[in-house]
Formats: structure tokens, C-alpha cells, sequence
């Protein structure tokens, strides 16, 4: 072992493998920074070199352009609350409120030397382990699985905020919202109401945007300052951030852990490691006021963890095939085009090739992070910046980034509907991290306890890993339970109040008809394709018929008091930009409709000339469409592009 | 005067038939594939893409573009609606799309006999099934591999899993699927594992996953789907020469030929899921000149020097289906006659509970 990792070493400096990494770092570091785009964009731009260089470069460029995706993504994350991809959701909660208060730099600093710590430990850990690495992932069968997916689950109890009731039935609406789609066990497709679009389900992308990046660009429209209302000094930001890093080093080290770990398991998907390390954190932590404000543990503890998590899915990858998340799909397509089957032979035949691979990761890991830290006290600027300006850039990323699910309009239409949806929760304080997870893990779930008990029958919940994993459970459940001291309700609302018309109720009516529908729908399936979504809405719609209906009390606590007429108002207002960019978009194409939306909204938002508006929007727009020519992109085209063949970018 | 009017009129035949003739030159062909980067298909069509631009008159560029979604039928809706003749998008298939299609899905709304004219290739792919050598040695083992219940890994009741669903049912094993699998390779692991017992793997995926468990004696080959050829008959599957196929086996344990709705069934899906899996196409109604440059293109492709070399690694043993062979094969593939549909979906919905 030690004389492949010297060999593997050898190499990795090597000039020419050095060269490539480098080469995909920096084409990794620009596709990472625009939301949505993914590794996948990456390989195909990269695709037509790969083909017929030699391996070992062609690897190299691909692991650089890997490895650093997930890294620059956190810039949209932190200052904008834009989650650029699924691994960077836990992020944006206290990363975009540091942005918030004026601390980005910080933010950013913390967030990119954690990512370099954790990917740095990851990568030691893959190193010890990897000899074993074949028994362990043969020992987590469906059944321990399912349990890790129960144990995702529980963090719901310390991301619930204030009501633990809320968090419970937000956690039910992911799971149902998860559940659209194709029944991983039948095949027939639930809640689509014959909306072809929901055959093939909601993306985590857009359920990750609609959730964090819209409602916040809500609050800002509304507010119409900059996204940084604190004047604090960005400039050490930065080196701040680094020092947290470092005094929080035992969560960098458990969180790396716990993402090289679960990365190495196939099938548990790349998004669940964030919020079971942000979980964990806060369960684990004395002072849980801040989470969710702007506590810099909620940034170190999931970046070191979805770095470690990259190194991780290297293992499954390499070993089985079995590609851990969407980057090494990616990657495992480079490594066929080049010729390189990965199996179990991998291991025991080429060990030096596994390190070669862990840790070019990791260099590039560092590097990149590295780049990206030395870049964020400039780049934190950006919430510096008058929100008027800034805003009609954001939701053209936004929109773009959406897009990419399935490159039709219906992307946008979905993501509208769940973000007023969202942006409505926000305001009514009904916790979004508890709907993600619920979301991330339904299919999880479902699958794997189909399976566990279609393989052991009910046995299943005897085997010693799965009790293991349930003793932690409980274990991490209940030391995270030093409960939010109950509020003390001074509302009175009973269910007369219910009736009243406005929004909040409608909200709450909304939801509730949600389930019904749900508990409808599942029971037009088979057995096996309706049990999941039928347990989970009926519970979710006993539950909360009990609480709007029978219990004032609890009834209480799902209003949020301090939401006024002049809220709705406002709320309304700053929507509708949104749906006039759709709806432009849906007429006219997507580039036509961006460049009437920017005039308009800064026209309306700021004091500019039209000179200047026109410039900023010159430059907005083309950089778009010298990125998507480079990508081999497409725009969402409107019902002009249907009737009228136009050229490239207004098709 | 007849000499004269003759070499004018070969003059003008010449001149005609060179204005017509095809030629991309400064052009781009676009190849759409309904899947996303770095799956068997995208892995396929990136494969060809360069060789076939170097073939085609004018050496166009190729560029691979992937739209997915819906399982692959989305992008070929999509396709089916272009009337755009001009020879410069081309659509890449599968099995996962050519099932629905047969199976009647709702999201389908292409019709493979569009493209009867318009297919410029077939590229062949194979399995093969292995059981657990715990209860199965050797083909005189089978009548106690009969007494076994078998757990298979499976990701659906309409996917292409119904090629074993059917063989394993035809031979009389007692075969509990087990859904929700997510692709063959989680069911090869589940099989690593000990949690099934029987499985089938794809060639690529055989060679290199399984071929040492049977080296090590945990695994034991029953057969190989085999390959149906344009003429409709079965053969041995050319990467494992040694294997029997799946009726030659039938066969030898049953003591006569298959036959009958569930063996006409499964062949035809055989040869649209396996035998012709990925094909090519060129939109409705492009002109017969473009279609047969392409045509000729994919031969030249097939003959080359760089494809010879590099073929048997990444496509199999299999040879290439081009030419009016490859109408052939669609024809064999993609015609099912109605009432042998009819009893595929009863049997599916009686053992699997699967709903039209």
C-alpha cells in the first residue's frame, strides 16, 4: 500500500498530469460559479479533447473539473442565496445570512478552507480505507440503507425552528413532493395528473432554488437596498473566516468524516451528506440560537462535508460502477470513453491508480479552494451592489439555471409554482430545510424499504447494522432535543379565524388540500406503488386536520402574527416580476424577454440613465450567450420561436 | 449525330446527378440522444461521431447533442415532429425507447413505422444470465435449480427486464423480481451480496464485473440472450461463443423448440431490446440521396482501420447492421403482430400487477 501511494504521488506531480489538472480546475472553477450548470456542462465542453488524448491527462482534466465544481458553486450560494447545485443547499441558510449582516467575505473564507480541510482529511480517511472499501459497501445492503435514510429523516427535529409541528408536516410535503413521478417499484406515475412535464417528477435543482433562491429575492425586491445591510468592513473578512475554520477544526474533522463515509455508499445520493452534517452540528452544538441567522458553524460543518463526499464517491465509482452522485456519473462516462472499466480488479489489481485518482482529487480540491478563497473578499463585493442592479441579474441566472433540467419553459412554469409556494412558507415561518430533506430522502426511503423487506421480510429490522444505525438514531435525536423552549402564544386564533380571507389561510388551506389529493391519488395505485405516498399523506392529513380543527392551541402556532395586509401587498409586488419575466418568456423567448425584463426592472428599481441601463444589460445578456455557445446551450424558447424560425440565440 | 446526342445526354445525366450529390461540407450534423452524458447511449453515439464525420461527403462536424428525459421519450417526440430534410440532425435510439413504444405508454407519441425508410443503422448489444453456485453447477444442475425460489433484482415490469422476466418464466424457474432496482449494476451488487440469486448483466458490464466472480467461483453462466439476426433467426451470441443461448439452452433442458405467444414475444423484444438496441435515424421523409449517404457513411465507418481496432472493446463482437439489413431488423424488431401484444400485457398485468 505505502509504496502505491509514493508511486501515486510520483505521478500526480508529474509535469504534464500537474498541467491538466490545473487546465480542469480552472474550467471548473468557471462552470461551477454559474448555478445549475454542473459537471455534466463541464464534460461536454470538455467531451471533444477528451476523446483521443492519453488517459492519464484526459483523467486528470476530469477529476480537476470534478473535484472544483461543488468548491465554486458556494459563491452563489453565500452571496446570493442561489444554491448552485444540490450539495450546496445546507450552505445558503447561514452562508447568505452572514451575507446578509455584511459578513460574505467571512462566509466565504470559512467556507472554502473547509471545503480544503475537509477535502484534504477526506481524502486521508479514502486512503486507509479503501483496502476495505469493498466489504463495506457489500455490508450496507437496503436494509442498513433504509435505516441511514431514517437517520436523515431525524435531523428534521433540530431543522424545524421553532415549531416542531411545522417541521413534521413540511418534512411530509417534501416526502410527497419527492414521491411525483414514476413509483421506483411499479413504474406508475403519481401525482402527475396527466402533467407530462411531472412524469419524470421535480428536480432537486429546482426544488433547491424554488425553495431558498426565490423567496430571498423576494425579500430583497421588497426591501430594495443591497443584500449587505450591515456596513460592515468586507475587506478581512476573509482571513476571519479562516481563523473560524480552524477553531471549529473537530467539526471539520467529524463533518469530513461523515461525508467521505457516506459518499462512499452507493445510492444514498449526493445531497442528503449536507443537511445530515448540518444536522448533526446543530444537534450537537450548546447554542443553537443563531443556526439559520448567520452562525458560521452552519457554513464549516456542510463544506467540509460534501468535499470529503467527492472523494468518497470515487469508491463506488471505480470499484462497482456504480456511480455515487451526478459528477461521477460524469466521471464514470470519461473513464469508459478512455477505455478504463472500473470493477473490483481496480483495487486488488491497481491500487496505484485508485491513490493516483484520490488524490488528484484532492490536489485539485486544494487548489481550487484555494483559488476560490484568495478570490472571495474581492468577489464579496457583489452584495455591495445596489440591489435594483443586481437583481435582474439574479433571476436571469436563476431562470437559466432552472432551465437546465429539461430545457423546456415548463422548467420555469414549475419553478414559479413552487417558489410562490416557498417565498409563502418563508413568510409564514414554515421551516425549508425540513421540506428539502423530506424531499431528498423520499425516494431513499421508499426504495429501500421496499426492497429490505422484499429481501428479508420484516426481519430486516433485526439485522445488527440496522440496529446499530437506529441506536444512533435515537442517540443523536435525543441529544439534539434540548428543546426550543415553547413560545409563549399570546395569539388567540380559533377556527373561526380560519375562515377569514387571506393569504396565511390559504396558505394553510393550500397544504391541506395537498394532502387530501396526495391520500386520493396513491390510492389509484397498486399496493406497492401508493403504500408510500398513501402512508405518508395519510398520517400528514390526520395530523393536520387535528391541528387547524380540534386543537387551538397548535392552531396558534402555525400563524405567524407579525405577517400584515401591507405584506401581502408587497409580497405580491415583488412576485409578479418574476411571473413577468415567465410569462415574457413564454411569449417572446427567453433572451427577448430578459432584455425587456433587465430595462424594465432597473428602469423601475434605480435611478440610472438609460445609457447605463443598456450597458449593464449589453453586458449581462452577452455574457450569457458567449457562455451558452461555448456549452452548446439553448435559451427556453416562447411562442414567437414556435411560430418564427430565428437565428441562434432567439430560437 | 447519335454519338453526340448520347455523350449530351450522359453530360447532362452527370451534371445532374453531381449538382444533386450530397455533400456537408462546412457543415454540422447534429446527433440527438434522449439521455444524458456518460450513459450507454451517449457512450455509443460520442463513439461513432467522429469516425462517421470523417466518412460523411464534406466531413462535417458531428456533435452530439443529449436531450433527456421522460425515459427517453421526450426527445423522440421531439424528433418525430421534424420534417427538416436537410440531412443535418440525426437520432440516436435505445431499448428504453423502443419498448414503451411497443408496450403502448402513455408518453409516446412517435411511431417507429415513420422510420422504416429513414434507418441507417443497428448496433447490437447482448446479456448474459448467471445464478448463484450454490444450488448450480453445471446445466445438470437444473432440475434442481427449478426446485429453487430465486430472487432477480429488477428495476420494472415494462423495462427491459422483461426479456429475462420471460425467459426465466418460460423454463419453469421459480423467478420473484424484486422492482425498484436502480439499473442493472445495483442488481449486480445486490447479487454480490447474496440478497438475489439469479441475474443478467450486459456484455460490457459481464466481462468485467462478473467474469471474476465466476473466477472465483461465486457465479456460475446459464446462457446469453443470443443475437437475432435480420433473417429473424437466433444465433450464438459472438462475444461468448462458448455459452449456449437462451433457446438453444431451452432446448437441451426441455427436450423441444420454444414456441408459441410468450416466445414470439420475447424474440421480438429481444431484437428490439437487445439485438438492434441502438439505432439511427434520419427524419421522416428526408430525401433517399441523404439517406443513403449516411448509409454509406456507417459502412465505410464499419470497414475502417480505427474501428476494427477499436469495435470489439467498446461495442462487443457485434456486428453493425447497416443497409437494407437494417430495415430488416426494424421490421423483425418493431412489428409485433396484435393479439401476441395483447397476451404480453395480460400475462404482465396477471404476474407483475403492472396497469395499462
Amino acid at each position: 500500500m505505502i509504496d502505491s501511494l509514493l508511486s501515486a504521488f510520483t505521478l500526480i506531480f508529474s509535469g504534464e498530469h500537474f498541467l491538466y489538472l490545473l487546465l480542469g480546475v480552472f474550467l471548473g472553477i468557471l462552470v461551477g460559479i454559474l448555478p445549475g450548470l454542473g459537471g455534466i456542462v463541464g464534460f461536454s465542453v470538455l467531451m471533444p479533447f477528451i476523446y483521443g488524448m492519453d488517459p492519464v491527462s484526459a483523467l486528470a482534466m476530469l477529476i480537476g473539473l470534478i473535484a472544483v465544481v461543488p468548491t465554486s458553486d458556494t459563491f452563489t450560494s453565500v452571496l446570493m442565496g442561489i444554491p448552485g447545485s444540490s450539495a450546496s443547499q445546507a450552505t445558503v441558510l447561514d452562508g447568505f445570512s452572514l451575507a446578509k449582516k455584511g459578513q460574505g467575505a467571512r462566509a466565504l473564507g470559512a467556507a472554502f478552507s473547509a471545503s480544503l480541510f475537509g477535502g484534504l482529511f477526506g481524502a486521508v480517511i479514502l486512503t486507509l480505507i479503501v483496502i476495505i472499501a469493498k466489504p463495506i459497501i457489500l455490508f450496507f445492503g437496503s436494509a442498513e440503507l433504509f435505516m441511514l435514510g431514517i437517520l436523515g429523516i431525524s435531523m428534521v427535529g433540530v431543522l424545524s425552528g421553532d415549531s416542531l409541528v411545522k417541521g413534521f408536516l413540511a418534512c411530509g410535503l417534501g416526502l410527497l413532493l419527492g414521491s411525483i413521478g414514476s413509483a421506483p417499484a411499479t413504474g406508475e406515475w403519481r401525482l402527475a395528473f396527466d402533467y407530462y412535464y411531472l412524469y419524470d417528477g421535480i428536480k432537486v435543482v429546482t426544488i433547491g432554488l424554488a425553495a431558498f433562491a426565490i423567496p430571498e429575492i423576494c425579500d430583497l425586491l421588497r426591501k430594495n437596498k443591497t443584500i449587505a445591510t450591515k456596513k460592515e468592513p468586507l475587506g478581512k473578512g476573509w482571513m476571519q473566516g479562516l481563523r473560524d475554520t480552524v477553531k471549529e477544526k473537530w467539526i471539520v474533522l467529524r463533518c469530513s468524516a461523515l461525508g467521505c463515509l457516506v459518499g462512499i455508499l452507493p445510492g444514498l445520493g449526493g445531497s442528503v451528506v449536507d443537511w445530515i452534517a448540518y444536522g448533526h452540528v446543530v444537534q450537537t452544538s450548546k447554542n443553537k440560537s443563531q443556526f439559520g441567522k448567520g452562525d458560521i458553524r452552519g457554513v464549516i460543518a456542510p463544506e467540509s462535508a460534501n468535499n470529503a463526499k467527492e472523494g468518497g464517491g470515487l469508491v463506488p465509482t471505480l470499484l462497482f460502477g456504480i456511480p455515487g452522485s451526478g459528477s461521477m456519473a460524469v466521471f464514470l462516462g470519461g473513464l469508459t470513453l478512455l477505455g478504463i472499466e472500473p470493477g473490483p480488479g481496480l483495487i486488488t489489481g491497481d491500487l496505484q491508480f485508485v491513490y493516483v485518482m484520490v488524490w488528484s482529487l484532492a490536489l485539485a480540491n486544494v487548489i481550487g479552494a484555494g483559488a476560490c478563497f484568495f478570490l472571495s473578499s474581492k468577489i464579496a463585493h457583489i452584495t455591495r451592489i445596489p440591489y435594483g442592479i443586481l437583481a435582474p441579474f439574479m433571476i436571469m441566472i436563476i431562470c437559466f439555471a432552472a432551465f437546465q433540467v429539461t430545457r423546456s419553459i415548463n422548467d420555469l412554469f414549475i419553478l414559479v409554482v413552487l417558489g410562490a409556494f416557498c417565498t409563502l412558507m418563508k413568510n409564514f415561518n414554515w421551516p425549508r430545510p425540513a421540506l428539502l430533506i423530506g424531499f431528498v430522502l423520499s425516494d431513499t426511503l421508499e426504495t429501500y424499504l421496499y426492497q429490505a423487506v422484499q429481501f428479508y421480510d420484516f426481519k430486516f429490522l433485526l439485522k445488527p447494522g440496522v440496529v446499530v444505525i437506529f441506536l444512533i438514531t435515537v442517540a443523536s435525536v435525543y441529544l439534539g432535543s434540548n428543546m426550543s423552549k415553547n413560545k409563549k402564544i399570546t395569539l388567540k386564533y380559533t377556527v373561526k379565524d380560519l375562515f377569514n380571507f387571506n393569504v396565511q389561510n390559504v396558505f394553510l388551506f393550500i397544504v391541506l388540500a395537498f394532502f387530501a389529493a396526495s391520500a386520493y391519488d396513491s390510492f389509484q395505485h397498486q399496493l406497492m406503488g401508493g403504500i408510500f405516498p398513501g402512508s405518508v399523506s395519510v398520517i400528514m392529513l390526520v395530523l393536520f386536520t387535528y391541528v387547524l380543527f380540534f386543537n387551538n392551541r397548535l392552531l396558534a402556532t402555525m400563524i405567524n402574527t407579525t405577517f400584515t395586509t401591507k405584506d401581502t401587498k408587497d409580497l405580491f409586488k415583488a412576485f409578479s416580476w418574476i411571473i413577468l419575466l415567465i410569462v415574457l418568456s413564454s411569449i417572446f423567448g427567453f433572451i427577448i424577454a430578459i432584455f425587456a425584463f433587465f430595462i424594465a426592472l432597473m428602469k423601475n428599481k434605480t435611478n440610472l440613465t438609460m445609457t447605463k441601463i443598456l450597458i449593464l444589460t449589453g453586458s449581462g445578456i452577452s455574457t450569457i450567450i458567449t457562455l451558452s455557445y461555448f456549452m452548446v446551450l439553448d435559451f427556453p424558447p416562447g411562442l414567437l420561436q414556435y411560430f418564427f424560425k430565428l437565428p441562434w440565440p432567439f430560437k | 449525330m447519335n454519338k453526340k446526342l448520347v455523350s449530351l445526354v450522359a453530360a447532362v445525366f452527370m451534371f445532374a446527378t453531381n449538382a444533386g450529390a450530397v455533400d456537408f461540407s462546412g457543415k454540422t450534423v447534429e446527433w440527438l440522444v434522449p439521455f444524458s452524458a456518460g450513459g450507454g447511449s451517449d457512450k455509443w453515439a460520442r463513439y461513432y461521431a467522429p469516425m462517421l464525420s470523417k466518412a460523411l461527403p464534406g466531413n462535417p462536424n458531428v456533435v452530439v447533442n443529449n436531450c433527456p428525459g421522460g425515459g427517453g421519450t421526450t426527445c423522440t417526440n421531439k424528433f418525430s415532429t421534424m420534417k427538416n430534410g436537410d440531412g443535418l440532425t440525426i437520432y440516436g435510439d435505445s431499448g428504453s425507447v423502443k419498448f414503451p413504444y411497443l408496450l403502448g405508454d402513455k408518453r409516446v407519441r412517435y411511431e417507429y413505422k415513420d422510420w422504416g425508410k429513414t434507418i441507417v443503422l443497428a448496433t447490437p448489444t447482448g446479456g448474459v444470465a448467471y445464478t448463484s453456485s450454490k444450488f448450480y453447477k453445471s446445466k445438470a444442475d437444473f432440475k434442481k435449480l427449478q426446485g429453487v425460489s430465486l430472487k432477480f433484482g429488477s428495476n420494472g415490469a415494462t423495462s427491459l427486464d422483461l426479456i429475462p422476466l420471460l425467459a426465466f418464466e418460460m423454463l419453469g424457474l421459480q423467478v420473484k423480481p424484486v422492482f425498484g432496482m436502480k439499473g442493472r449494476g445495483p442488481s449486480r451488487v445486490a447479487f454480490e451480496r447474496g440478497e438475489t440469486t439469479i441475474d443478467y448483466q450486459t456484455t460490457s458490464s459481464y466481462k468485467s464485473k462478473v467474469t471474476p466472480m465466476v473466477k472465483e467461483g461465486k457465479a456460475v453462466p446459464l446462457f446469453t440472450w443470443g443475437v437475432v439476426n435480420s433473417s429473424g433467426a437466433i444465433e450464438r451470441d459472438p462475444t461468448f461463443p462458448k455459452l449456449p443461448h437462451w433457446a438453444e439452452y431451452y432446448e437441451s433442458v426441455q427436450g423441444k423448440k420454444p414456441s408459441g405467444p410468450a416466445f414470439r414475444v420475447w424474440k421480438a423484444f429481444l431484437a428490439a431490446g437487445f439485438s438492434s438496441q441502438k439505432m439511427v435515424f434520419l427524419p421522416t421523409g428526408t430525401d433517399p440521396a441523404i439517406v443513403k449517404a449516411y448509409s454509406d457513411a456507417f459502412v465505410k465507418v464499419t470497414k475502417s482501420e480505427e474501428f476494427k481496432k477499436t469495435r470489439n472493446k467498446r461495442l462487443g463482437v457485434y456486428n453493425q447492421i447497416t443497409g437494407s439489413d437494417a430495415e430488416g431488423i426494424l421490421k423483425a424488431a418493431m412489428i409485433v403482430p396484435a393479439d401476441d401484444l395483447k397476451w404480453l400485457k395480460n400475462f404482465v398485468t396477471t404476474r407483475y400487477g403492472v396497469k395499462f
